[in-house]
């Protein structure tokens, strides 16, 4: 027969002991709610990533299936822009970490300056971003089941109400209309597949990064109000993870989309 | 004190705080367990309803002849609508988000889940997802049935495919979030002594389901999004007159999909296995296989969802494949059934209610489980493929296993859960109605299925002569369905007049027998032994009706046992 | 006792037997033989589960043995393995002819007669070789067609496509299915080998009338099949513009949506509409007259009579324009 022994905790479940500020009722040990919010973080970014897999899994496909049209159309996203973007993500990263530092060791002043700047950052990346998309919006360089986009408009005729609206009309002539007009349609048809692919996975990381900011708000607002120290620093620890996940994401997208050769 | 180890009359989590408010915005896992409860019960009687719509349809209520084309789209509506409310918002939640919801902390001994604030939240957007999927039923038809296959959810149907996925999505990250705290309670807060083989058996099968709600559940939520994506901007992967491929969806679709069967039906095993083991009076048979099993299942269930697609054009080399895997799963789900048999020998069998259930599941899961067979053999599905007797299939293992399983679990958990009992004699004629109900409606879908009965068919030609498959379903599904209202009966009828429940009435060993029916409100009064194995049942001895079972070696202070008054 | 009550309802079928329908192609029986297989396996160890719990529940049951058995093993190693193995040597079985079965099916023969299979919603049409066209047929549906005429003994393949949504091609009787996904081909093959007229569904969802998507195939011997294809060759031109417009109506699906008996479907009914004044879904109005009914071919969405969807193909690519005026002249012939 089985031993019968009895669960010791310390002060049981009468409430008689001291329990510390920031343990929830239902831990034992602060050790024990760390632990349980770093696992709970880690597989929370686990489903993040399983979120994106289904689009780079379109990716892979029809790149496999399309290798010429992938190449073709990376020559129309910005290298430069995409770039400058990598680096201030790099940055954000760089000082959220180190903020994640700073809140260990009591340093509040230098940890609302590094949360400052990590959402500085991700401002700035969303403004870098928000360049690219009016500049390829303005182009005609949309996903194949718009009308106004650049792959259609040489494809047949052109309705009227298009034309009157179309900014990527007036721009017919323009560079990147010439060199998409001689294509095949069909060619044509799967370079709109890559701009839907490039709207849907930087999309859905700018949504990410828009979350990020509320996140990196409400940190900064609750490190003013001094709720942040050396023995509470778990939500600036795990909002940083999941900003050098965000972070992550972004350094797979920008050679897989910006640097095809 | 007359009925000493029940704990309605003094504080308990149910009477400790009052008002809408001390339930809606609680955190405890207990009532969050019993909201999520009633809530699925709410959608499946929502769900029965366009069930019972379909067979009524089918056994003649309209002619082939005189069908016009909004009966023929109420019926469309009718089967989607059932299809997709009875699987997001009712079976992926019922075991693991009710029941799990109420046992998993009490059963590891500690007062809540890791995260209790996140699993209000769940519920919350659980709430928001099903009231979307209401919503549907107002903006449109709903009628692309439940795998929103394109192009005709992209392309050719209304808006309601737009709010019914926005619902699926939201209920998609309440299942994600609900998985996650298990996952990290089940790590996190297991007492020191309870090592992962001294785990009960419901633990086991919450965690695997668990392991596939986080991995899977991620993929149909953006499978989801692009069908909005491209029903809204027309983006082309899935679109064929924009250069996408349709059947790229059917991957990611049941590679999600597929892992959802087990989220299904790995809780209802993890009910089985409690039920058994209590019910012999005996420790579970095989328990590392049993439990290794559930891995090896949750593992398995992620490789084979290509069976799903014998026919859509998928490269023959993959089918092979997937054929090939599939059959892998059948060995984990055969090993489970033959360790629960194994378990009743030479035990001491009582025909309670849960039992009952328990005993039903063994036989509908073997018809449900053999059927798989034909089902991942190549050369049989071209032929079974989108018929009846797929359809009779997944409602074996979804309604005859995750379903029964369901409800063995309510009746088995019910008097903690209320402090009550459940009058024996009419929960068990319910249950052998609702067995009998089952077969009667799904044993003739086999035979109609084998002669080539194809589904989603708003009705049957008459030369087509499948009408008799059809009244014998109808006929079925009747006594089925009073059946289950009997069950819901008996279960309303206990809580006013049902006799006060003990502390432990089945003689179970697991944590949650070791805190007096109902728990107080952070579910145990002192700390509960944990025993080497959590099926060592002659650690109780029953004391008659009134005070159930007790420990042999009380403790002192132990609140279950008679004479010990509460401090 | 449930299947007693329910025999008389599963016994109905006189074609095939109590499980399957007839076995009319040359794959059909070896289909149904693994099924068999599969199924007496089956049956077997679903008796030894129910037997082994019955005996189990009444033999140790509660009031005989008391409240504490007596102790037996919890585990045991070597049953395990035996339970294990055993059943997956059976599934290695059933794999493999399933795998056979299905190169069978799928391995369509060289010399095989190609017919094309043209699915929309929600009709089939059938274009031989030879350019004859058949379509629909089946008894229940009354439409005039002939279905899917196939010679026996001969090995035919289809060719599927579709122009919209996902169709699935299935003759039951053939053990034959497949679908037609828009923007590929997909392909399938049977040999008849009983004359006969066996039933055609479609059976991957495809929207309203998915039940009604329904035809029949027709395995004619050799020479009737011959015959029947000199038959099926005709001059439009040589007939009266009317009655080649009927038969461009039939073949082309329309009646899947226009009746012409006056009960509106997914489109409206077609008889004594022409030169009549219908309102439009923006109020307007527009007189049914040949120009409106040749644009409503060319471009269907651009005047939607009210309360209809807009929902009908264009029939741009298919119809000429000699074949546009035979079909205008039968609408008119319909006020008659």
């Amino acid at each position: 027969m089985s031993t019968t022994t009895t669960v010791a905790h310390e002060g049981g479940h009468g409430h008689s002991h001291d329990h510390p500020k920031h343990l929830a009722h239902h831990f034992e040990t602060l050790d024990q709610q760390f632990d349980a919010g770093k696992l709970g973080i880690w597989t929370f970014l686990l489903t993040e990533v399983l979120f994106f897999s289904a689009l780079f899994v379109a990716y892979t496909v029809y790149r496999s299936n399309y290798p010429e049209v992938w190449q073709f159309a990376s020559q129309y996203l910005n290298t430069q822009l995409g770039a400058t973007n990598t680096l201030v993500l790099l940055l954000s990263s760089f000082t959220f970490a180190w903020g994640v530092r700073n809140a260990m060791l009591g340093q509040i002043g230098l940890l609302k300056m590094n949360l400052a700047i990590t959402l500085l950052c991700a401002g700035g990346f969303m403004g870098i971003k928000y360049m690219e998309y009016s500049h390829k919006f303005h182009e005609g360089t949309l996903w194949s089941g718009n009308e106004d986009t650049i792959f259609r408009l040489h494809a047949e005729d052109v309705p009227e109400h298009i034309k009157e609206h179309s900014h990527a009309w007036d721009n017919r002539d323009g560079e990147f209309s010439a060199a998409v007009r001689d294509l095949d349609p069909e060619f044509r048809q799967k370079l709109g597949i890559f701009f839907g692919v490039y709207f849907c996975l930087t999309g859905l990381h700018g949504i990410h990064v828009l979350i990020g900011m509320l996140l990196l708000l409400w940190l900064l607002l609750r490190s003013m109000r001094g709720d942040f120290g050396p023995d509470n620093f778990n939500a600036i620890d795990f909002g940083a993870l999941y900003w050098h996940l965000v972070d992550l994401i972004w350094i797979f997208l920008f050679p897989l989309l910006y640097l095809i050769s | 004190m007359t009925s000493s180890t029940n704990a309605l009359d003094r504080t308990n989590y149910l009477n400790a705080t009052k008002g809408f408010m001390s339930w809606f915005w609680t955190i405890d896992h207990k009532r969050l367990g019993l909201m999520y409860l009633w809530s699925v019960v709410g959608c499946f009687i929502l769900g029965g309803m366009f069930a019972m719509k379909i067979r009524l349809t089918l056994s003649g209520d309209v002619d082939f002849a005189s069908q016009t084309a909004e009966q023929m789209n109420a019926y469309n509506n009718a089967f989607t609508v059932h299809g997709a409310v009875m699987i997001f918002l009712v079976i992926i939640p019922s075991i693991p988000a009710a029941l799990g919801n109420f046992v998993v902390p009490m059963m590891l001994g500690t007062k809540d889940v890791a995260f209790p604030k996140l699993n209000r939240f769940s519920y919350h957007l659980w709430l928001i997802g099903a009231i979307l999927f209401v919503t549907t039923l107002f903006v449109g038809n709903l009628d692309t049935g439940w795998t929103f296959y394109p192009p005709y959810s992209t392309g050719y149907t209304d808006v309601s495919v737009i709010t019914a996925v926005l619902g699926a999505f939201i209920l998609g990250f309440s299942s994600i979030f609900t998985g996650l705290n298990f996952i990290v309670t089940i790590h996190k807060m297991r007492p020191p002594q309870m090592t992962w083989f001294k785990m009960p058996l419901f633990l086991w099968a919450i965690y695997a389901t668990a392991v596939i709600q986080i991995l899977a559940t991620p993929v149909i939520g953006i499978s989801l999004l692009l069908i909005l994506v491209e029903k809204t901007m027309q983006i082309g992967i899935f679109t064929p007159e924009l250069g996408g491929d349709p059947v790229f969806f059917q991957h990611l679709f049941w590679f999600y999909s597929h892992p959802a069967v087990y989220i299904m039906i790995l809780p209802g095993m993890g009910v089985m296995s409690e039920l058994f083991a209590t019910f012999s009076r005996k420790p579970i048979f095989g328990y590392k296989s049993i439990a290794l099993s559930s891995i090896a299942i949750a593992i398995f269930s992620f490789i084979v969802w290509g069976h799903h697609m014998f026919v859509s054009g998928q490269s023959e080399l993959m089918s092979i494949i997937f054929s090939a895997l599939t059959f892998s799963v059948a060995v984990p789900s055969a090993i489970k059934v033959f360790n629960w048999i194994a378990t009743m020998y030479k035990g001491s069998i009582a025909f309670t209610t849960p039992m009952l259930y328990g005993l039903s599941i063994i036989w509908l899961f073997g018809i449900g489980g053999l059927t798989g067979l034909f089902l991942a053999t190549l050369g049989t599905d071209v032929h079974f493929h989108d018929t009846y007797f797929v359809v009779a299939h997944f409602h074996y293992v979804m309604v005859g296993s995750a379903l029964f399983g369901f409800l063995g679990g309510i009746f088995y958990w019910w008097p903690k859960m209320y402090g009550r009992m459940v009058d024996n004699k009419w929960s068990k004629i319910a249950c052998i109605m609702s067995f009998v109900g089952f077969n009667m409606t799904f044993m003739p879908q086999f035979i109609g299925g084998a002669h080539g009965m194809p589904r989603r068919y708003a009705a049957y030609g008459p030369s087509a002569g499948f009408d008799g498959y059809n009244e014998a379903s109808t006929l079925g599904a009747m006594v089925l369905m009073t059946g289950l209202f009997l069950a819901l009966g008996t279960l309303l009828w206990s809580l006013k007049k049902g006799k006060k429940a003990p502390a432990n009435p089945w003689g179970g060993v697991t944590l949650e027998w070791q805190t007096p029916s109902p728990p107080p409100e952070h579910n145990f009064e002192i700390d509960p032994p944990v025993v080497g194995d959590p099926y060592d049942m002659s650690l109780f001895e029953w004391k008659g009706e009134e005070e159930g079972f007790l420990p042999v070696n009380p403790r002192p202070d132990d609140p279950c046992v008679a004479n010990v008054q509460p401090s | 006792m449930i299947p007693i009550a329910l025999l008389p309802f599963l016994l109905q079928h006189t074609q095939g037997d109590f499980w399957f329908p007839s076995q009319a192609s040359r794959n059909a029986s070896s289909v149904d033989e693994l099924f068999y297989f599969i199924f007496y396996v089956s049956l077997f160890a679903f008796i030894t589960i129910v037997l082994a719990t019955i005996i189990f529940a009444v033999r140790y049951r509660r009031s005989r043995v008391g409240m504490n058995p007596e102790d037996s093993p919890h585990h045991s190693t070597k049953i395990e393995i035996v339970w294990s193995v055993i059943p997956s040597m059976f599934m290695v079985v059933m794999f493999w002819y399933g795998f056979k079965d299905y190169v069978a099916v799928r391995t369509i023969p060289a010399n095989a007669y190609e017919i094309q299979v043209k699915a929309k919603k929600w009709d089939w049409r059938f274009v031989y070789p030879e350019g004859v066209e058949s379509y629909g047929g089946n008894v229940d549906m009354n439409d005039g067609g002939e279905g899917l005429v196939v010679p026996m003994g001969r090995p035919v393949s289809v060719r599927l496509e579709s122009s919209d949504v996902l169709h699935s091609f299935y003759v039951p009787d053939f053990r034959v299915k497949m679908d037609a996904v828009p923007g590929r081909y997909n392909s399938a093959w049977f040999e008849a080998t009983e004359p006969g007229v066996y039933p055609l569904y479609c059976a991957e969802y495809c929207g309203t009338r998915h039940s009604r998507m329904l035809s029949q195939v027709v395995v004619k011997s050799e020479e009737d099949f011959q015959a029947w294809l000199k038959s099926q060759a005709v001059d439009l031109a040589s007939l009266p513009p009317a009655e080649a417009g009927k038969q461009l109506f039939q073949k082309n699906g329309c009646t899947a949506c226009h009746s012409l008996t006056g009960t509106p479907g997914v489109g409206p009914a077609l008889d004594g509409k022409y030169g009549t004044t219908e309102t439009l879904a923006d109020g307007s109005t527009v007189t049914i007259d040949d120009n409106y009914i040749r644009e409503s071919l060319l471009d269907p969405n651009a005047k939607i009579v009210a309360n209809f969807a807009p929902s009908m193909p264009s029939f741009a690519a298919q119809l000429s324009a000699d074949e546009i005026s035979y079909l205008i002249a039968f609408i008119k012939s319909l006020n008659e």
